[in-house]
């Protein structure tokens, strides 16, 4: 679950780390109103889950209410990588002296929690990693063990940040590991993190993503599910507890298992295709988990044929083929279907679907051909 | 022979009294496994299918020397139930359950290496291991492998696993064993640890490697299969087209920033001698002609 900055910023704030005051705002209205509560200058930012946000103009100073009346205008609405800003984050503009970068991540090939910190920040870390590898300085923390002060000092002195900045961000560290581990989550990342010209170290952004799985131990984490970002087709598929991902094709898939649903994905591609979608309806595929699928699919206006893609283990093939034309009786399904059952008793099932056949429903007995008449049908 | 598990494992299963766990740990013990023991801290004394309920696996390895232990509790109770097990004595530890927090798998692997470094943990989000006639832990249907070897698979996907699984059994080729690592960022066991048992394995002649996309796991094996493994391995990468950014399903399935692209992977394997198919069949197809070479 990725956060937006502000609620990022409001999730550091619960662990003691100084942020600045702002409000968040919808409207051009609200954008002048929370100025005027703040008190001008005040920086406005577009709120959208993706980076670049300043390239493309998503953030602007505003030294009088004039000018927030301007920014908000054009920020509001604006089309930043594909996101639409339907908010805007109204913030006492901080002075800056110095920028770095800090972040908290898992390292998988490690298995430990990677901390990152620059004093080149401002700037995309990627890109610190590629043009000055040296200005990052690393830190592994065993998860078991966790961040000990004395070993976040020698990191900070690693990062050769100037002496003034050195006990602020030593703070601001322990508590962003705090907030990283004890909220649950897959990515912390403060950039920059500022040095102001009164030598106070300062959160200016915030970029937070949670990990979906821990949200049984916070409560609160609900109502993030709210503000992600989603397509139509994700919002209805979401709201089934489905594993969708929506792709921009015309062949609708179907598969069970997330493995078998991403080659799926990929055989249709490989034969020619464009797939609509990965859909990941998990290892059994009953009647009312296979409706709701094909309902998520048959709303997807870009798709012309749809391919089922199930390998029976567990569920046996006769189980799934009832629960195919059980679920087809309860959708009006528009789309041709091309379904390849595959795996335990997949003859018994076959045998089920086969009186049932017609130029709506087909059935190939391999991946790649069922692929091929799906992808052939879409055209 | 097998490698983690034969017919002389005996398995303890944590959740066997709940609904999960009562249904594989009967289909296991079908096939042949060697179900000695549940445990439940409010049902010590009571039986599943005559398989006896302990209140914890300490008291369950005392009264049936069970080595390994099957994990079939919901994903909050998990990094308990695997501290647990290690506890209790077990040393190998079969953890199915999906949705695990990731900062929990981080902290249970440590703390398995720190305090005890010969327990094997495979999982969490895993199908599980089966040693094909001889014994099946987890959520894998028995029936569609078959005995014998001579190749051993390990896979980061279920289904993909199933799926090779059913194309050497159509194909009248055997399997010594099938690890299922699960698609989760911190995995137990990894790749690595599959293919040096493999390696070393009299009966296991050559290895069929099943991963995806997220993480570099595939590329690490990668360069250990060219310093390391001398069997012949072929395998397949699922999620070539898949989208950067996005979760395909499984919590480790994800390219990010550019990383873990299916196509990097699949250079990283043939670069090491690797025989990677484009789709699971060509996979499976790869490895019949493996086979008949050897």
């Amino acid at each position: 679950m990725d956060l937006f900055e502000y609620q990022g910023k409001q999730f550091f704030a619960k662990y003691g780390m100084p942020t600045s005051p702002g409000k968040i705002a919808f409207t051009v209205d609200e954008a002048v109103q929370a100025a005027e509560e703040l008190g001008t200058p005040v920086m406005v930012k577009a709120q959208v889950h993706t980076g670049g946000r300043g390239k493309a103009g998503g953030v602007k100073f505003a030294a009088t209410i004039e000018d927030v009346t301007e920014h908000a205008s054009n920020i509001l609405g604006l089309d930043i990588k594909g996101h639409i800003v339907g908010r805007v984050w109204i913030e006492k503009a901080s002075d800056i002296a110095e920028e770095y970068y800090a972040s908290f991540t898992l390292d998988r090939s490690a298995k430990k929690h990677l901390g990152m910190l620059s004093k080149e920040g401002g700037v995309e870390i990627e890109t610190v990693a590629e043009e000055n590898p040296d200005a990052i300085a690393k830190i592994w923390v065993d998860p078991v063990e966790g961040l000990s002060e004395d070993q976040c000092k020698a990191w900070v002195e690693a990062a050769n940040l100037p002496a003034e900045a050195f006990d602020g961000t030593v703070d601001i560290l322990l508590k962003l590991y705090e907030a990283y581990t004890d909220g649950d989550a897959d990515l912390v990342e403060i950039n920059p993190l500022i040095l102001t010209p009164e030598g106070k170290v300062h959160v200016l952004d915030a970029k937070v993503t949670l990990d979906g799985n821990s949200v049984f131990r916070h409560e609160n984490y609900e109502q993030y599910d709210e503000t992600q970002t989603r397509d139509e087709r994700e919002t209805a598929a979401h709201s089934k507890g489905l594993q969708y991902v929506g792709l921009d094709g015309s062949v609708g898939v179907i598969a069970n298992g997330a493995g078998l649903a991403m080659s799926t994905v990929d055989v249709i591609n490989q034969v020619g295709g464009k797939p609509a979608n990965f859909l990941d309806i998990g290892g059994g595929a009953n009647a009312d988990v296979m409706a709701g699928a094909l309902e998520v699919i048959n709303n997807d206006p870009n798709v012309k044929a749809i391919f089922i893609n199930i390998f029976g283990g567990i569920t046996r093939g006769e189980e799934v083929a009832n629960g195919i034309l059980e679920a087809m009786k309860r959708v009006d399904i528009e789309s041709p279907i091309v379904i390849r059952l595959d795996g335990t008793n997949a003859d018994e099932g076959r045998a089920i679907l086969e009186p049932n056949l017609s130029d709506k429903l087909l059935m190939e007995t391999t991946m790649l051909d069922a692929a091929t008449t799906a992808v052939q049908l879409a055209q | 022979m097998s490698i983690f598990v034969d017919e002389t494992t005996k398995v303890i299963y944590q959740g066997l009294t709940g609904s999960q766990g009562s249904y594989y740990g009967r289909l296991n013990r079908e096939y042949g496994t060697q179900v000695v023991a549940g445990t439940h801290p409010k049902k010590a004394g009571t039986d599943v299918d005559g398989v006896p309920i302990y209140a914890n696996v300490a008291e369950a390895v005392k009264a049936t020397g069970a080595t390994a232990s099957c994990i079939f509790i919901p994903a909050a109770g998990v990094r308990g139930a695997v501290m647990e097990a290690a506890e209790g004595g077990v040393k190998f530890i079969v953890a199915v359950t999906e949705g695990v927090p990731a900062h929990d798998e981080a902290i249970f692997y440590n703390q398995l290496k720190r305090d005890y470094p010969d327990v094997q943990l495979l999982g969490p989000n895993c199908p599980g291991i089966i040693s094909p006639g001889k014994c099946n832990i987890g959520i894998t249907a028995g029936h569609i492998a078959k005995p014998g070897g001579p190749v051993g698979i390990v896979s980061r996907s279920g289904t993909l696993t199933y799926q090779a699984l059913y194309e050497l059994k159509q194909k009248d080729i055997g399997v010594t064993t099938c690890v299922g690592i699960g698609g989760d960022p911190v995995p137990g066991t990894s790749f690595i640890d599959c293919l040096e048992a493999f390696e070393a394995d009299p009966e296991t002649k050559a290895i069929m490697m099943i991963g995806e996309i997220g993480g570099s796991a595939e590329e690490e094996a990668a360069e250990y299969i060219k310093d390391h493994v001398t069997k012949p391995v072929s395998s397949y990468i699922a999620g070539v087209t898949a989208p950067p950014g996005k979760k395909m399903g499984h919590a480790g399935a994800i390219v990010s920033g550019g990383k873990g692209t299916a196509k990097a992977k699949m250079e990283a394997l043939e670069a090491a001698g690797v025989r990677v198919g484009n789709n699971p069949t060509e996979a499976g197809e790869l490895m019949a002609e493996i086979v008949a070479t050897l």
